[in-house]
């Protein structure tokens, strides 16, 4: 699969992440000879195969629903680029 | 002081030949003055590393403390520290202030070990080189023209250069092996679940593992003793007794196993470093070992299928990087939108964005089943190829690398040449089996490392292994000029 300008630029804003104008055509190059090595897995045919998600086979642990953790509002709050009154600030979403 | 392992430390210090202020006064003396030259060290923790000695110090003179009491050693900045800035070597946590400590940070501070400071590495741990660091790129002691390896590069590059006796590393890829391979010192990644992610910060979730960079196994089993053990905040830690490493390192090797992949001695392997694993393989038939050639017949497509999970893990892991609660924002944001992608844009740096990028295009609409869900099918034969060697033999060796540390900014411009450089380490994430990496020769003037892989959570018979071949060699003692 070969990506262009517009392909790198959709998948961009999938992920929310600007890209200088001028470095598209870097990212399409590199993203297409990635995919091109990923696609060496078309080779074999899996469809007999069992997809493994966790090396062990292991499932999610599960814990009683108990509170463990106490308010460290201010603690975490004091690394946040912007906060008033314990909020964190962001652009005005709703006019 | 500086050429001590940890295991001579210890007893240095339980003798008082020396105390940990003194020790780690010299230490912290020794990377003001070497580091310059490698960047390997991010942040020196000063005041904080001469009060954990004062009071190692303390409990030493009280007869308490274990084998890691007063013994200096450093953290990848992948490791949360509270109080201290974990950059994760990304200018998006340039500013971040870790408001809590890693269970691997925890757990080695109880035991008595010192930190000295954050070492760099690659961005979010993405590289093989230590080349996508913001703080720059780390030079490799033995030729400070040549990489140090990645992404745990700076741990390498500080263990091979005696500014530590150990450091902490990661593994998702290779990231402890191939570093520690590419500057002549001993890295273990442990069997995925064995050391809590608990506050590492993540990249690949269903690989990630931290482990000990050391100059010898027996530092490596000592330190791994404190690292390993169940963790409830870690949802994918194992809940399995930790036994004491040290205990089997001098079991005689005889009768061992060893299997050798052939696919990991093909087309792409440099004769020279070739000719050290043979030299190395020698050594452990002299040993009583048992040789056999056995096969991994899907090796060759691990790395096609590691660079869709991990770039899939990473772009979901990654996505909290928003501007909003921590880390980078940008300037004058328009709206959410401008705020999210110019803050993520400008924080992460070149080989992040591609990975997110991956990560993004193979987990979005129509392309799941062709990449994502073909990867975990890859993903299971790889496995099943490594437990059904674990059949006939009790080890697996071969290359860490398919070469010797290269050039700084040979592999920059080409992000395939530079995954290839994992080639003989991402399969063994992908199966979540635990390896090492010691050193076991010089091929061109540079350090060469023997891969020895184990099956899950053998750890104890991969340090005996590696333990007894440092009994018969002297590879790790080496030492790279200007740093003796």
């Amino acid at each position: 699969m070969s990506l262009d300008r517009q392909d790198v630029e959709r998948i961009a804003h999938l992920a929310r992440l600007a890209i200088d104008e001028a470095d598209v055509p870097g990212y399409a190059r590199n993203l297409s000879d990635i995919l091109a090595l990923v696609e060496q897995m078309n080779a074999v045919d899996t469809s007999a195969v069992e997809p493994l998600a966790h090396p062990m086979e292991a499932s999610q642990r599960l814990r009683p629903d108990e509170v463990t953790e106490t308010d460290q509002r201010e603690l975490f709050q004091g690394i946040a680029p912007a906060v008033e009154n314990g909020l964190y600030l962001v652009p005005k979403v709703i006019e | 002081m500086h050429r001590l392992t940890i295991a001579e430390v210890a007893g240095a210090l339980r003798r008082r030949e020396f105390s940990s202020e003194e020790l780690t006064r010299a230490l912290l003396a020794r990377i003001r003055e070497l580091d310059p030259e490698l960047n390997a060290v991010i942040t020196a923790t000063e005041e904080e590393a001469m009060a954990q000695a004062a009071e190692a110090d303390r409990r030493l003179a009280s007869g308490e403390g274990g084998p890691l009491t007063g013994v200096p050693i450093l953290h990848k900045d992948i490791f949360c520290t509270r109080g201290v800035r974990t950059s994760c070597g990304s200018r998006m946590l340039d500013n971040f202030i870790a408001p809590y400590d890693a269970t691997v940070v925890e757990k080695l501070a109880a035991a008595g070990a010192v930190m000295l400071g954050k070492t760099n590495m690659d961005e979010f741990a993405m590289g093989s080189s230590n080349e996508t660091s913001f703080y720059g790129p780390v030079k490799n002691p033995w030729d400070t023209d040549r990489v140090p390896g990645g992404s745990s590069g700076g741990s390498a590059a500080a263990v091979a250069a005696r500014l530590a006796p150990a450091a902490t590393g990661t593994d998702t890829g290779g990231s402890i092996r191939q570093p520690a391979a590419l500057t002549g010192i001993t890295g273990l990644k442990p069997t995925y679940g064995r050391v809590s992610r608990w506050g590492m910060i993540a990249f690949a979730s269903s690989l990630d593992q931290g482990g000990p960079m050391t100059r010898t196994a027996e530092d490596a089993a000592i330190m791994l003793g404190a690292m390993a053990g169940f963790d409830p905040r870690d949802s994918t830690s194992i809940d399995r007794p930790v036994p004491d490493y040290t205990a089997a390192l001098d079991q005689p090797l005889d009768g061992l196993r060893i299997g050798l992949p052939r696919e990991y001695f093909g087309d792409g392997l440099d004769n020279d470093v070739a000719a050290c694993i043979e030299g190395a393989l020698e050594v452990y038939k002299r040993m009583g070992a048992r040789v056999s050639e056995i096969s991994l017949p899907n090796t060759h497509l691990a790395v096609p299928a590691y660079y869709v999970v991990a770039p899939a893990e990473c772009s979901s892991n990654l996505s909290r990087y928003d501007g909003v609660r921590f880390g980078y924002r940008c300037q004058d944001p328009r709206d959410l939108e401008d705020l999210y992608k110019r803050s993520r844009g400008e924080g992460f740096g070149a080989e992040v964005k591609r990975r997110i990028m991956i990560g993004t295009y193979a987990l979005s609409a129509g392309y799941y089943d062709a990449y994502y869900l073909k990867a975990q099918k890859i993903r299971r034969l790889i496995r099943d190829d490594f437990m059904r060697a674990f059949e006939e033999v009790d080890v697996i060796m071969g290359p860490t690398s398919p070469t010797v540390a290269f050039r700084l900014g040979e592999k920059t411009d080409d992000p395939v040449s530079m995954y290839l450089s994992d080639i003989y380490t991402i399969a063994v994430n992908l199966a979540g089996l635990p390896g090492m990496s010691i050193p076991a020769g010089f091929a061109h003037g540079l350090p060469v490392g023997l891969q020895i892989i184990g099956n899950l959570f053998d750890e104890a018979r991969l340090l005996n292994v590696a333990h007894k071949f440092q009994q018969e060699t002297d590879w790790h003692q080496q030492v790279p000029g200007g740093f003796e």
